[in-house]
């Protein structure tokens, strides 16, 4: 169906209204979904103000969740830097969830908002929808209702067993919350069908390889029967557990119910944010790359004029900017820039390669269908793996990459890699690793517990680097854990020679019960 | 695609997450408040701050690696001159990397602001306005809506949906108004018997003209009636107002110094602050006086030099007057607080009894005496403390069981916690809804 406002400006100067903002999302639906193929769950925008997306910011984004004094505390100190004027807003915010909510600002020009639409409605929506981490771990059909729920049923526990036992016991699972995802599926049990035709086929191999031999072989001992047993102990608690939100929950012995549903909301809520965590280069670099093809697009055929399109630009620019290591505004790698680097650069290197190009990427060099491939690589990967397989040669030399090594043993802080052809796999390397949330998280887990004694839960923090943890959070977090497990527990922080670092312990003060 | 407008939205959908802040971090954000009021002069005490208290208090531990120490390394971009194998000196610790800006929670104060009415709060918090006969009016200058039943006219917003329609429903069925369903079935059935039986038969007949009928008898009655119609009604309401006039009594004779008027001066606008926390109106009535008072506005009050010599009763004298001609004691809280540097002459002292106890302390919600001395005017070792005449007079009246609050103050950071001693909250709490 063609629409009879098919070409033509879609807006003039910077005002807008809701007819607008109609033209303009039919305007960019055209082109994401025609020219660039993107998949996308159906759109809700909705327009906000100002202290609306501060409100928003507070609650992590989300457009509603229960109520603790954190969340305040974060909107307290957005409020303070936004009022001062040190920091902008940003434009908008968009939410995982089918439908995809995008929220807009009321202060922002009808370019703005074009690029907003373009940006969070289609790129990051497209991205939520297809990524395999996002498929695979969080649920857009549920989400907000999951939410109402939580929202609720912690309201409903303040109003029953008070606001302060409730607020202690958010505050013990927040402090865990980063520990409490689980980062592969967990095993399913096995149902009866299943169990009996394992069974089945068990006893057949049996009859087929059964030999009268075996039964000459001494049995074991009765007296050595200890140690399995301490064995299958642990693996009825499912130890090793890193997920520690997930072990109390289900293994905690003084636990209310409703102590343990809490738990679980605040875990479940931590595991709809692991995707995200994954992905933050690829989801910003594919919503960046969407708005830029979007907006040329819009530009060539007409839509939007050239002053738009300029004042485009300016914005985008300074989204994409990286200032150099040197620079007093440098802060990190900036994800909207590597992302939307990386990706014009699989465009180039699927239209245009060099000879360089095809022996590093063989499969997609002079492919052609660059749309093909990036809606690819956005469904398939995440940033460690995206780095580690499409960061190319051209990339690392046109942004000067150099890996730098801080080695306690030496003086000296040392260039392990520049980028030239002996460091580019290793300055990659070193990039992805960077992007890993496997390696930026220290891994802790759940070994043992003492249930033969005084209940002692024990945790190894498996040392990466020599890097130790913060002494005084550790302290803290493993008090809110003791208290949780209602006995005590040690950490210790073990290298990998297996000596250990540093023990920290903590007894129950004031367990929950 | 949908577009919604939430603009309209109440705000604030973080106010309930704020106050559980301000609450869990209340000893940090007082003391800062304190901290604050001492510093920034009492003058704009009456608006937002910005406030900081130490992180550790409100920290949100988390199991992190520690941000030294160990083997650690970067990917950094911009690189001009280095080779591999390149060395560096170390930056000196604590000069910051940028790849470490994640954690960059460093000792920093934790930094919000308070509004206006947050800071008050926690300002005059546990302070309350003694001998609380609370006294109110019916002022004639404020008036609330309340909803007072159902009216037959009004404006469309306030149409009353339910009641409307239940009417209409009571109409409909009186009237004997056939239903849909009702028509639904007399057409199925000759549908029915159309499909069996000619055209012309005499029961389809029958039935048309019933189906006519009833068409006829629904078009008459209509579905919803203006006669059904009922909007709900508001009805003004006086609101009670509870008003207070606040008499600031000062002498202002040759001896009091400058800095015993702005002591003087930064009581009052502790107590008017208060005051104007506490209630919805407040007068404040400015008398001053050598040996002859006078009641003068504000900038004089403060500002303008006058000589005399001093007689206190003549103060007192001109606030009875005052208030036996605009407040009246049955409809305004009278508050009054009077500052000095304690002479008077000898034989005032009996006037000045006489009109407290009798005419002044009956009328009044509260009477403080504040002393003011020199800055550099300590205790005295080995002198036994100095009672002023006018200390001696109110002392003799406060022995006596007069409702009288006396304080001394010399020097400025006095104040402050001279004025919550004065006004500590001592027994329940007063219900707010009295304000």
């Amino acid at each position: 169906m063609r629409r009879k406002t098919d070409s033509g400006l879609l807006f003039e100067g910077s005002d807008w209204d809701f007819g607008t903002i109609q033209r303009i999302y039919d305007a960019v639906e055209d082109v994401a979904l025609s020219e660039l193929k993107l998949d996308v769950y159906p759109n809700q925008i909705e327009v906000i103000t100002a202290e609306q997306m501060l409100d928003a910011y507070a609650s992590t984004g989300m457009p509603l969740l229960y109520r603790h004094w954190s969340f305040g505390k974060h909107f307290a100190a957005h409020d303070a830097v936004y009022r001062k004027g040190f920091m902008g807003l940003a434009y908008e915010i968009v939410i995982n969830s089918n439908p995809c909510v995008s929220y807009i600002m009321e202060g922002n020009t009808a370019t703005m908002q074009t690029l907003v639409i373009a940006h969070a409605a289609f790129g990051h929506n497209h991205f939520f929808k297809n990524n395999h981490l996002f498929r695979q771990w969080t649920d857009a059909d549920g989400i907000l209702d999951y939410l109402a729920f939580a929202k609720a049923y912690v309201a409903r526990c303040e109003e029953r067993y008070g606001q302060a036992a409730v607020e202690r016991l958010l505050d013990a699972a927040h402090a865990l919350m980063s520990h409490g995802v689980h980062r592969y599926p967990r095993k399913k049990r096995p149902d009866l069908r299943s169990e009996e035709r394992r069974e089945r086929e068990r006893h057949l191999h049996q009859e087929q390889t059964y030999n009268d031999l075996w039964k000459t072989i001494p049995g074991k001992r009765r007296g050595q029967s200890q140690k399995p047993d301490a064995d299958r102990l642990r693996s009825l608690l499912e130890l090793p557990q890193e997920n520690l939100l997930y072990f109390l929950e289900k293994t905690a012995p003084r636990l209310k119910p409703w102590q343990r549903e809490i738990l679980r909301l605040v875990r479940h809520i931590g595991q709809y944010f692991y995707p995200q965590r994954q992905t933050k280069v690829m989801n910003e670099g594919c919503a960046t790359y969407c708005h830029y093809a979007i907006m040329t697009s819009l530009h060539n055929n007409g839509r939007i004029s050239d002053g738009s399109f300029l004042e485009f630009l300016q914005s985008h620019t300074n989204v994409v900017r990286q200032p150099e290591f040197d620079d007093p505004h440098y802060g990190n790698i900036n994800p909207y820039a590597l992302g939307f680097a990386m990706m014009r650069d699989i465009e180039r290197v699927c239209r245009h390669p060099t000879d360089e190009d095809r022996i590093w990427f063989p499969d997609i060099a002079g492919y052609g269908d660059s749309l093909a491939v990036l809606r690819d690589v956005w469904a398939n990967y995440r940033d460690e793996s995206f780095i580690l397989q499409f960061l190319s040669p051209r990339l690392m030399r046109e942004w000067r990459m150099f890996h730098l090594v801080d080695d306690p043993e030496e003086k000296t802080l040392r260039v392990g890699a520049i980028h030239n052809d002996q460091g580019y796999r290793r300055v990659r390397q070193s990039l992805a690793r960077h992007h890993d949330m496997a390696w930026l998280d220290p891994d802790i887990q759940v070994v043992d517990v003492d249930l033969a004694g005084d209940r002692r839960l024990e945790l190894h923090h498996n040392v990466l680097h020599g890097v130790l943890l913060q002494k005084d959070d550790v302290d803290q977090v493993l008090q809110h854990l003791a208290d949780l497990w209602g006995y005590g527990v040690v950490l210790k922080e073990i290298d990998p020679t297996g000596a250990i670092l540093r023990e920290h312990s903590a007894r129950a003060r004031a367990p929950f019960s | 695609m949908y577009i919604i407008d939430r603009r309209l939205n109440a705000g604030g959908k973080s106010l309930p997450n704020r106050q559980r802040f301000l609450r869990r971090a209340k000893a940090l954000v007082q003391r800062a408040v304190a901290d604050k009021a001492a510093a920034r002069g009492i003058t704009d005490i009456d608006s937002a701050a910005e406030v900081a208290i130490p992180r550790n208090g409100i920290g949100e531990p988390r199991l992190r690696r520690a941000s030294a120490g160990g083997f650690r390394d970067y990917v950094l971009p911009g690189n001009k001159k280095f080779l591999e194998g390149d060395t560096l000196e170390r930056p000196p610790p604590g000069a910051g990397r940028g790849s470490e800006a994640g954690e960059g929670e460093g000792e920093d104060d934790f930094r919000f602001v308070l509004t206006r009415d947050e800071f008050l709060e926690l300002f005059l918090d546990d302070l309350d306005l003694p001998n609380l006969a609370k006294r109110r009016v019916l002022s004639d200058e404020s008036f609330g809506m309340r909803r007072a039943g159902y009216a037959v006219t009004g404006s469309p917003a306030n149409l009353a949906l339910t009641r409307t329609i239940r009417n209409s429903l009571a109409r409909r069925v009186a009237m004997k108004r056939p239903s849909a369903a009702e028509l639904n079935r007399l057409e199925d059935e000759i549908a029915g018997l159309a499909a069996g039986l000619p055209e012309t038969a005499p029961e389809i007949a029958e039935l048309r003209e019933r189906l006519e009928r009833l068409n006829r008898r629904t078009r008459r009655i209509p579905y919803i009636d203006p006669i059904d119609l009922r909007y709900r009604r508001f009805e003004p309401v006086p609101r009670p107002v509870t008003q207070a006039v606040m008499f600031c009594l000062m002498d202002v004779s040759g001896s009091m110094t400058e800095h015993m008027k702005d002591l003087a001066k930064r009581f009052y606008m502790l107590l008017y602050v208060f005051l104007k926390h506490r209630y919805r109106r407040v007068d404040i009535v400015f008398v001053r006086h050598t040996h002859e008072a006078k009641e003068v506005d504000e900038e004089t009050f403060f500002n303008s030099p006058e000589t005399g010599g001093t007689l206190v009763s003549s103060a007192l004298l001109e606030m009875k007057r005052i208030v036996g001609e605009r407040y009246s004691p049955s409809n305004w809280n009278i508050y009054a607080a009077q500052a000095s540097d304690g002479d008077n002459s000898a034989s005032d002292r009996g006037a000045c009894t006489a009109l407290l106890r009798d005419s002044i302390l009956p009328v009044c919600q509260h009477f403080a005496y504040l002393e003011v001395g020199a800055d550099d005017e300590g205790p005295r070792i080995g002198f036994a403390p100095h009672a002023t005449t006018l200390w001696q007079t109110y002392e003799a009246l406060a022995q006596a069981g007069s409702d009288i609050a006396m304080r001394k103050v010399n020097h400025r950071s006095e104040i402050y916690p001279v004025f919550r001693d004065l006004f500590r909250r001592r027994g329940p709490p007063i219900a707010q809804s009295a304000l």
